[in-house]
């Protein structure tokens, strides 16, 4: 057992591990530090539109998880934080947090005044980009902690000062700068999560040139109500409903020039996506081409049950090249078919690309060294004494297996610091 | 408690611009008989909290009525030990949804004043449950596989004292019958270390280990439950807080596969599990004749993935396979191995596992409908080649191989539902019918693993398949049954990495569970609640719907059928509350009475003012927090309406009905999760049970002589806040055409 200095423990990274990881640590009682980039929590689960297989909101998991967190004052929530230093050893780290200015402070209400002064946009990266939002903004509806952020480029700009004058309770603060913070805390979990892979390296799919070539990630905001078309799933190109939908299955996945991994998500994330199309387009023909199915346990209803779908082809083959009419935008997905060996030209309106999940760690990994495996996931749950790695950082995984490593990683933790 | 109740009224974020303040002020003062009432322009800010302790302090204030934003924001700000405070939504659901300045708008706020004053009244602070007995903090574990030995090491090493009970005679599960194991990072076969797992535990002074035993009978709940462990002929009882139910299991039965896949037909086609025996128990040999197989198929998804045998997918058969073939390759590297399948599913990084078999020279065969043709020694396998369109025909095969799924143990045994049909098979008729109750039943199979003492039966319900989960996404470890939680294979379907990961974290989940009960507090969903319900038994008619409906079994029944309530497995969703017809269930800060008070301080106004009335009862998880973000997104909807949140919708009692239409209340409207297969209530049935009893409000709505269009039901989502001001609208306008409720003035 560790020569415990301190029980607190740190999270970094508010998605559903590390959400689940640090509401469960402190239910147990202990004390939480939660170190979030975004300045809110709730990670790439909050720009999703439906989980499956269930097809139920993303946004009722986490209001029950905030309501906990709402109800526990042993979690300390860091937003727009990051961690840059960890130094000592377990049972007893100190840790360094960035925090970048959010320009408002806790004295915010969500009124959301200083929205209405502002009329600079910036590009909305809840979106993905695919909209623009006012430059003081919610992050989201349900963003936790409901307050609002200004963006730099806002400070800077001629308009600041307007906006703060706009703030009845004084919540802007102009010259709010970059702070560090030292916390002491016995063991770490890290779950910082993953990113989709990047397009612009898949040169045979347009590398992000073609307008109506969007990927998985993007799908979920297209869909969603509070995404950047009022959940119609529009051609970005002229914002027409697509006839023909393509999903593009392994869209870097599988595949030893990018990730030779398989990311486990994205089959099922594209037929869940194929049933966004089917209720918004009755009449849609929807491609799904595939190399294998994906779907483990009970997931395997889900596949049959969209299957029953008779305009949705399984197209069992991996689409070799995407080319698009300069004129039009439609595209049109080559591929063979590796049932028949017949190479296929299949015209579509839209393109969706299962992008798969590159663990954050890949590029930013901790600022303490741990074993790694090639891709760049941490090798081991147990990562170093006192420092576990939970959910997409140690192998990629749906939101069931997230919550549940968190949870796991959660106990490790406590060990770490317990005292006997 | 003496109350002093203090209204403090926010006037910022639009509050003071929408709603005339003077007016509010003397409403709280008059009718909620505030003793202080008092406004701030901002009252969440450093000058505002100040007054509140202030009055607090200083005046002898315990009772606050904060009339200002909802109560999911500002929740740490406006939190007061030992004062009881009622957030009345003023901003998102009044001035953020409604006309500023408008009349009706002014009736709505004036409304949830005295809505909160009823509240307030009714309101009592919550007093811990303690029981009468010590609590133990001591966690159960079910089964010694890789789940259980990694749950009970875990539960050790974080200070905690547990009891593992294993039915066979050793420790280790099915992982001691394998020889190598395949796991991170998939470069190659490891392996197997179970045995230095089962040492560890073996070893641990905190973990009492029962092996070639099993539990007669588990009586109690959380915090208290008495487990009797029959081992040897001897009986011995533990007392546990908790329970991480690890029971694994079992393989598929090959006898019951399709013949065409030939088991049973010749000793050289076996199943997955015997090889595994085979290779741990000196090498893999043709069954036969004991010749080192030279040619070798594997057949995937035997009897899985199919409707008639094993409907899902065991996630792990196809790595094991991928494992099985490496062996064969690595010991005889002259041998040809065939994998048929229909579709490889290895994820994540077990790819590489994929990829390693390839390299080694396994051919893969991608087919649907492979054929086995066996007749002694010799076999055959037939299947049409997905993928050269030719009919691939193996011949002089020394091993098949079938790829045969996990079943897990709670999916044996007969249903409970038949037992219980037999139980009462004596009774008469007519109490029968007394009892037939039209509340769907959980799947319970008596598997003989945990005997629970429980009126609902003696095992944990299953959720699809037999495995025993609750949610099968957001809360992977909870049961139906509080403090019980699953880990492992009898859960979902998993390999040993993940297996090693799920034991920790229902470990993690029952040592939570004991220091949260151990504070009297609830666990989840009401994570930290220190309500609970209290059973006024006099007027108790033992019609047991309370005992039938709870959806985690928390209540027991006495032989007259009086329930015995448990307060550690309550989850305090209230559906018990919602079911009583006599209405003598209650918590001390949620009860009939107080719902009955808060509609029944609603303002009705005469009917020739033509403002009609309707009440919304609504999900406090999901439809109200809907509501507080159409308001955020400053969305209008219709003026009439009265927002009541719900613990949950099946705490609905149907006197809330029939309070709200007989004091001439126009509709009454309910809000809740989506109910059937895929279920999005927290508590399991909340919503489908508050459904079910809204087919008995015809009697109240005949009663009273009043039309069935005044009471509806909808399934909201968290989401759906886009749709519900035409879902309020739309009912507005139904009421509209119904006409005036005829008891207004009475």
């Amino acid at each position: 057992m560790a020569n415990t200095v301190t029980q607190s423990i740190m999270v970094v990274g508010g998605g559903m591990s590390g959400l689940s990881a640090a509401v469960e640590a402190a239910e147990a009682g202990y004390e939480v530090f939660l170190v979030e980039k975004n300045p809110y929590l709730g990670g790439r689960v909050a720009q999703l539109h439906q989980y499956f297989p269930k097809l139920c909101p993303p946004y009722c998991g986490l209001e029950i998880n905030f309501r906990r967190i709402k109800d526990n004052p042993r979690v300390k929530v860091f937003t727009m934080a990051e961690v840059t230093a960890i130094r000592g050893v377990e049972g007893d780290f100190d840790v360094t947090v960035k925090i970048s200015p959010r320009y408002v402070n806790e004295k915010c209400t969500g009124c959301g005044k200083c929205a209405e002064a502002c009329t600079l946009e910036i590009q909305n990266p809840f979106n993905y980009n695919m909209d623009t939002v006012k430059a003081a903004y919610l992050p989201h509806d349900m963003a936790f902690p409901m307050r609002y952020v200004l963006d730099p480029s806002l400070v800077k700009s001629a308009e600041a000062q307007k906006v703060k004058e706009a703030c009845p309770y004084d919540a802007i603060e102009l010259d709010m700068a970059e702070k560090t913070l030292e916390l002491k805390v016995g063991s770490i979990v890290w779950a910082t999560g993953w990113k989709p892979y990047d397009v612009k390296k898949l040169e045979n799919y347009g590398a992000g040139a073609f307008a109506n070539v969007i990927t998985n990630v993007q799908m979920e905001r297209l869909a969603a109500w509070n995404g950047p078309t009022q959940g119609k799933i529009l051609r970005p190109s002229d914002g027409q409903a697509p006839k023909t939908v393509a999903f593009v299955q392994c869209a870097g996945s599988r595949d030893q020039n990018h990730l030779p991994f398989c990311s486990g998500i994205c089959c099922l994330a594209s037929l869940k996506q194929a049933t966004y199309v089917r209720e918004q387009i009755p009449d849609a023909t929807i491609y799904f081409f595939y190399i294998d199915v994906r779907a483990t346990d009970r997931l395997e209803d889900f596949v049959n049950r969209v299957k029953a779908d008779d305009k949705l082809v399984f197209f069992k083959g991996k689409v070799a090249k995407i080319t698009e009419d300069g004129a039009s935008k439609n595209l049109v997905c080559r591929v063979e078919n590796t049932m028949t060996e017949e190479l296929h030209e299949i015209p579509v309106d839209l393109v969706v690309l299962a992008t798969g999940m590159q663990p954050n760690t890949s590029e930013t990994p901790l600022p303490t060294p741990v074993p790694y495996d090639e891709y760049g996931f941490v090798a081991s749950m147990d990562a170093m004494p006192g420092i576990y790695a939970a959910g997409t950082t140690r192998t990629p995984c749906n939101v069931a297996e997230s919550v549940a490593d968190g949870t796991a990683a959660a106990l490790k933790a406590i060990q770490s610091v317990v005292r006997r | 408690m003496d109350k002093k109740l203090a209204t403090y009224i926010c006037t910022g974020c639009g509050i003071g611009e929408a709603l005339d303040i003077e007016q509010l002020s003397k409403v709280a003062q008059k009718e909620c008989k505030a003793a202080l009432v008092k406004t701030h322009a901002c009252l969440c800010g450093q000058d505002g909290v100040a007054m509140l302790k202030a009055d607090i302090q200083n005046e002898g204030v315990n009772c606050l009525m904060i009339a200002a934003c909802s109560p999911r924001v500002m929740y740490d700000v406006f939190r007061f030990d030992g004062c009881l405070v009622d957030r009345v939504n003023l901003r998102e659901q009044v001035a953020w949804s409604q006309k500023p300045g408008d009349e009706d708008t002014q009736m709505m706020a004036e409304d949830y004043l005295r809505m909160s004053a009823a509240k307030i009244g009714k309101m009592d602070p919550p007093e811990p449950y303690k029981p009468e007995e010590e609590i133990s903090k001591d966690i159960l574990i079910v089964g010694g596989g890789v789940a259980g030995l990694t749950a009970a090491k875990e539960v050790s090493r974080a200070g905690y004292k547990a009891v593992l009970v294993e039915r066979e005679k050793e420790l280790g599960g099915f992982q001691r019958k394998v020889a190598k194991i395949a796991t991170f990072p998939y470069k190659g076969l490891k392996d197997n270390d179970v045995e230095a797992l089962v040492q560890e535990v073996s070893k641990d002074g905190n973990v009492t280990v029962y092996t070639g035993a099993k539990i007669e009978k588990t009586v109690g709940g959380p915090g208290v439950f008495k487990v009797t462990i029959a081992q040897n002929g001897a009986v011995k009882e533990h007392k546990v807080g908790a329970i991480v139910m690890a029971a694994g299991w079992k393989p598929y039965d090959p006898s019951q596969l399709d013949p065409k896949l030939g088991y049973g037909q010749s000793p050289n086609v076996i199943t997955n599990v015997q090889f595994e025996e085979m290779a741990k128990n000196g090498g893999v040999k043709r069954p036969s004749d004991g010749a080192v197989p030279n040619n070798v198929a594997f057949l995937q998804c035997a009897g899985q993935r199919d409707p008639e045998k094993l409907p899902y997918c065991s996630s792990v058969c196809c790595t094991t396979s991928l494992k099985q073939a490496i062996f064969i390759k690595e010991t005889n590297p002259e041998a040809n191995v065939y994998i048929f399948f229909k579709e490889m599913r290895t994820p994540g990084q077990a790819e590489d596992l994929y990829r390693k078999a390839q390299e080694e020279g396994v051919i893969f065969i991608r087919c649907q409908d492979p054929q086995v043709k066996a007749s002694g020694a010799s076999v055959t396998v037939e299947a049409l080649d997905d993928l050269l369109g030719d009919t691939v025909l193996l011949e002089d095969l020394d091993l098949v191989v079938l790829a045969t799924g996990m079943v897990p143990v709670t999916a044996f045994g007969e249903d409970y539902a038949q037992v219980r049909a037999r139980l009462r098979a004596g009774e008469t008729e007519q109490k029968k019918e007394e009892e037939e109750l039209e509340v769907p039943q959980d799947a319970i199979l008596v598997s003989d693993i945990l005997n629970l003492e429980y009126r609902q039966g003696p095992e944990l319900p299953g959720l699809r398949y037999g495995f025993p989960d609750s949610h099968f996404i957001c809360f992977p470890y909870e049961t139906r049954r509080t403090g019980i939680y699953a880990a492992g294979c009898v859960r979902r379907p998993m390999g040993v990495a993940a297996a090693f990961e799920d034991g920790a974290g229902a470990a993690m989940k029952a040592i939570q569970c004991v220091e949260m009960v151990s504070q009297g507090k609830a666990v989840h969903p009401r994570a930290g609640d220190m309500s609970f319900p209290e059973f006024f038994m006099q007027r108790c008619t033992q019609c047991k719907r309370c005992t039938e409906e709870c959806p985690f079994g928390a209540i027991n029944e006495d032989e007259k059928g009086n329930p015995l309530p448990q307060p550690t497995r309550c989850r305090r969703c209230g559906v018990c509350m919602g079911a009583c017809p006599e209405r003598i269930i209650s918590f001390k800060n949620y009860s009939v009475g107080m719902i009955g008070d808060i509609i029944k301080s609603i303002e009705v106004p005469e009917e020739d003012e033509e403002k009609p009335r309707i009440v919304v009862l609504a999900c406090e998880n999901d439809a109200y927090p809907a509501l507080d973000m159409a308001g955020l997104r400053r969305m209008t909807y219709n003026a009439w309406v009265r927002v009541i949140p719900m613990r949950c919708l099946g705490s609905m009692n149907l006197i809330f009905i029939a309070d709200a239409l007989s004091k001439g209340i126009d509709g009454v409207l309910l809000l809740g999760c989506k109910y059937g297969d895929d279920y999005q209530c927290h508590f399991v049935k909340g919503s489908e049970l508050a459904n079910i009893r809204l087919s008995k409000v015809k009697e109240t709505l005949d009663r009273l002589v009043l039309e069935s269009d005044r009471v509806r039901f909808e399934t909201v989502a968290i989401s759906d806040y886009d749709k519900l001001p035409k879902i309020l609208d739309d009912f507005a306008e139904t009421l509209e055409g119904v006409g005036p409720n005829p008891y207004k003035g009475f």
